[in-house]
């Protein structure tokens, strides 16, 4: 067991995945992660983000030529039981043999850690968790946010080099995720383990990560902080998976950008005809005097938080506007937008 | 809420077939412990003819006991690895496998016995021993054990219960007797009762592969209903009865529970 200290990096270099039917699960991936940092692989259900976890895990071993290191130690060649890893599985995967306070025990009790140490052991974690009540409960007595204490408690318990989790939020209810979302969150930087958390959930993944990881189709589209992602994507993948992003086609004369609503100044090169992205609270609604651009109030929904507009005659199509104005808007109402020219966003693809 | 009269119809047809299929047996108990079954019960009861089938037929009864014993241990051996490994791995291979391990439900025991004789009939030690017999029960009883053990073992996901006991450090010894097993109890347990159960009561095959040296219970109750006093065979069928019907109750009480447990969970 090493004790949780400043984490352990972890390397990926060259790992594939391709099944014995054939399919290629994961393209050749290279990739690393600091120690004690939180890494977050986001992308849609099969897109290979668990198995890229299952290959940290060493529960699938790479195609011939990838190999993971955890520092500078090569562990391709062991397997998970020699990795000493935490982790945490969507359906918890607590054993239904024992009790709550048995499972957490069970890793200690298979590293042969002596039982008044063991004890120890399983009551800081009990402690830490908020379930010292629930002690003696059989798994199969627990609701789904207590099911998932005791499942990372187990896997913190043996003070893993690595803890990876699998959509462990996936199987709870909406109102009880977003509470053990920023739980967790608090968690795992406090741990300071180096923690490899897959979801398809972007509002988890933004909260979670140090960095996120976007894959898709098996390959690593982008990598890099939540804001970058959010703010910076780098392909029309990224832009389009996360969040809702405006995409409209203006043409870039004398320094502005025009679109059939208006213009906006122009900073960045290209010439013509192009395509230009930006997040709808990049939008402004503003007074008469200071409009860039106008257009019409098509449709309005209200979200609690902020009111989502759909405003045609902006632009080729429908530009979505978020505003966080209590005011009502109404459909067919005339409306004056300003857009930070900064915030323009241009693909490379 | 008062009852219908179909209800009571309901409730006399049911009792009717029960008693169709209960006054045999309660006869056949009766005839056992009657001084003269021709006379009746007037004849007066006796416990002779149990006393004359412990002396004729007792080492029938024990072997029976250690047949079904020993084929229970041979299918604990080989049918819950074999079940693990089919859950494992669904393939078109194991399903194979798993076809040709129920064969022998199909065939008729007395094809198996002849394919058996055919094969092995020639290594004398062999085919005179109890031994020979054993083989017959665990063909025919392996598959039951297989399939109870199969079904609890497809009733969870113990391959990530398996993953998460390794991502603790267990190795795979330590994850299957100490997470596979216990887990899979009801079906062992389930599968070990039918197999007792059935090895006891198995006559077909025994018929074929017993000598006079290896005679079983159902194979002697054959023996002596053909040869034997009334009586004593109802004795012995007795005898059986009280053998077997523990076993019966204690499989039906199994079942249930393992039917309310699946409807928890």
């Amino acid at each position: 067991m090493s004790a949780s200290g400043p984490g352990t990096a972890i390397r990926l270099v060259d790992c594939a995945k391709t099944f014995p039917n054939g399919t290629r699960a994961l393209q050749r991936t290279t990739l690393a992660m600091k120690g004690g940092e939180t890494m977050v692989f986001l992308g849609p259900s099969g897109c290979g983000k668990t198995t890229l976890l299952r290959v940290i895990a060493g529960l699938e071993a790479p195609d011939p030529g990838g190999r993971v290191f955890f520092d500078d130690e090569d562990v391709t060649a062991l397997p998970i039981e020699r990795r000493n890893v935490g982790m945490v599985f969507q359906s918890y995967a607590l054993f239904p043999n024992m009790n709550v306070e048995e499972n957490i025990a069970y890793g200690l009790k298979v590293h042969g850690m002596p039982p008044a140490q063991r004890l120890k052991r399983v009551e800081e974690m009990l402690e830490m968790m908020q379930i010292g009540e629930l002690r003696e409960r059989r798994v199969t007595q627990l609701s789904g946010g207590q099911r998932q204490r005791v499942a990372l408690a187990r896997a913190i318990a043996v003070q893993p080099r690595v803890l990876l989790l699998d959509e462990p939020l996936t199987a709870l209810d909406a109102l009880l995720r977003e509470r053990l979302r920023i739980e967790l969150d608090v968690l795992l930087h406090s741990l300071g383990v180096t923690s490899a958390y897959v979801t398809h959930d972007q509002g988890e993944a933004m909260a979670i990560g140090d960095r996120v990881a976007v894959i898709n189709q098996g390959a690593l589209v982008q990598i890099g902080s939540p804001r970058e992602i959010y703010y910076r994507p780098q392909s029309r993948f990224v832009a389009d998976f996360i969040g809702t992003m405006n995409r409209v086609q203006g043409t870039v004369r004398d320094g502005a950008l025009e679109l059939p609503g208006g213009r906006i100044p122009w900073t960045q090169d290209a010439a013509g005809t192009i395509e230009v992205l930006f997040r709808p609270n990049d939008v402004h609604i503003v007074a008469e005097n200071e409009a860039q651009l106008r257009g019409k109030v098509a449709q309005q929904f209200f979200l609690g938080d902020r009111t989502r507009l759909h405003v045609s005659g902006v632009a080729d199509r429908v530009v979505v506007v978020e505003t966080t104005e209590h005011g009502e808007f109404t459909p067919g109402q005339a409306i004056c937008l300003r857009i930070d020219p900064d915030t323009l966003l241009r693909l490379r693809e | 809420m008062g009852r219908t009269r179909q209800f009571y119809l309901q409730l006399g047809f049911t009792l009717l077939v029960c008693a169709f299929l209960i006054v045999p047996v309660f006869m056949s108990i009766v005839a056992g412990l009657t001084e003269n079954f021709f006379i009746g019960l007037k004849s007066g009861f006796t416990l002779r003819w149990i006393g004359v089938v412990w002396e004729l037929y007792a080492p029938t009864i024990f072997r029976s006991m250690y047949i079904a014993l020993a084929t229970l241990a041979v299918t604990l051996v080989l049918g819950v690895p074999t079940a693990y490994v089919l859950a494992k791995r669904p393939g078109f291979l194991t399903r194979m496998i798993e076809e040709f391990l129920v064969l022998p439900v199909a065939i008729p025991g007395l094809a198996i016995a002849l394919a058996l004789i055919l094969s092995y009939g020639g290594f004398r030690d062999f085919r005179t021993s109890w031994l020979f017999i054993l083989v017959g029960h665990v063909l025919y009883t392996l598959p039951f054990m297989v399939r109870s053990v199969l079904a609890v073992l497809s009733s969870f996901d113990f391959r990530s219960l398996e993953e998460s006991a390794a991502s603790l450090g267990a190795g795979f010894w330590r994850r299957f007797f100490g997470i596979v097993v216990p887990n899979t109890r009801s079906g062992i347990i389930a599968g070990a009762l039918t197999v007792v159960t059935l090895s006891i009561g198995e006559f077909n095959l025994t018929w074929m592969l017993h000598t006079p040296e290896t005679m079983t219970l159902p194979v002697g109750l054959a023996d002596s209903y053909a040869s034997m006093r009334l009586e004593i065979g109802s004795a012995y069928t007795l005898v059986f009865f009280v053998m077997i019907i523990p076993l019966l109750i204690a499989l039906q009480r199994y079942g249930t529970q393992r039917i309310k447990k699946a409807g928890h969970a």
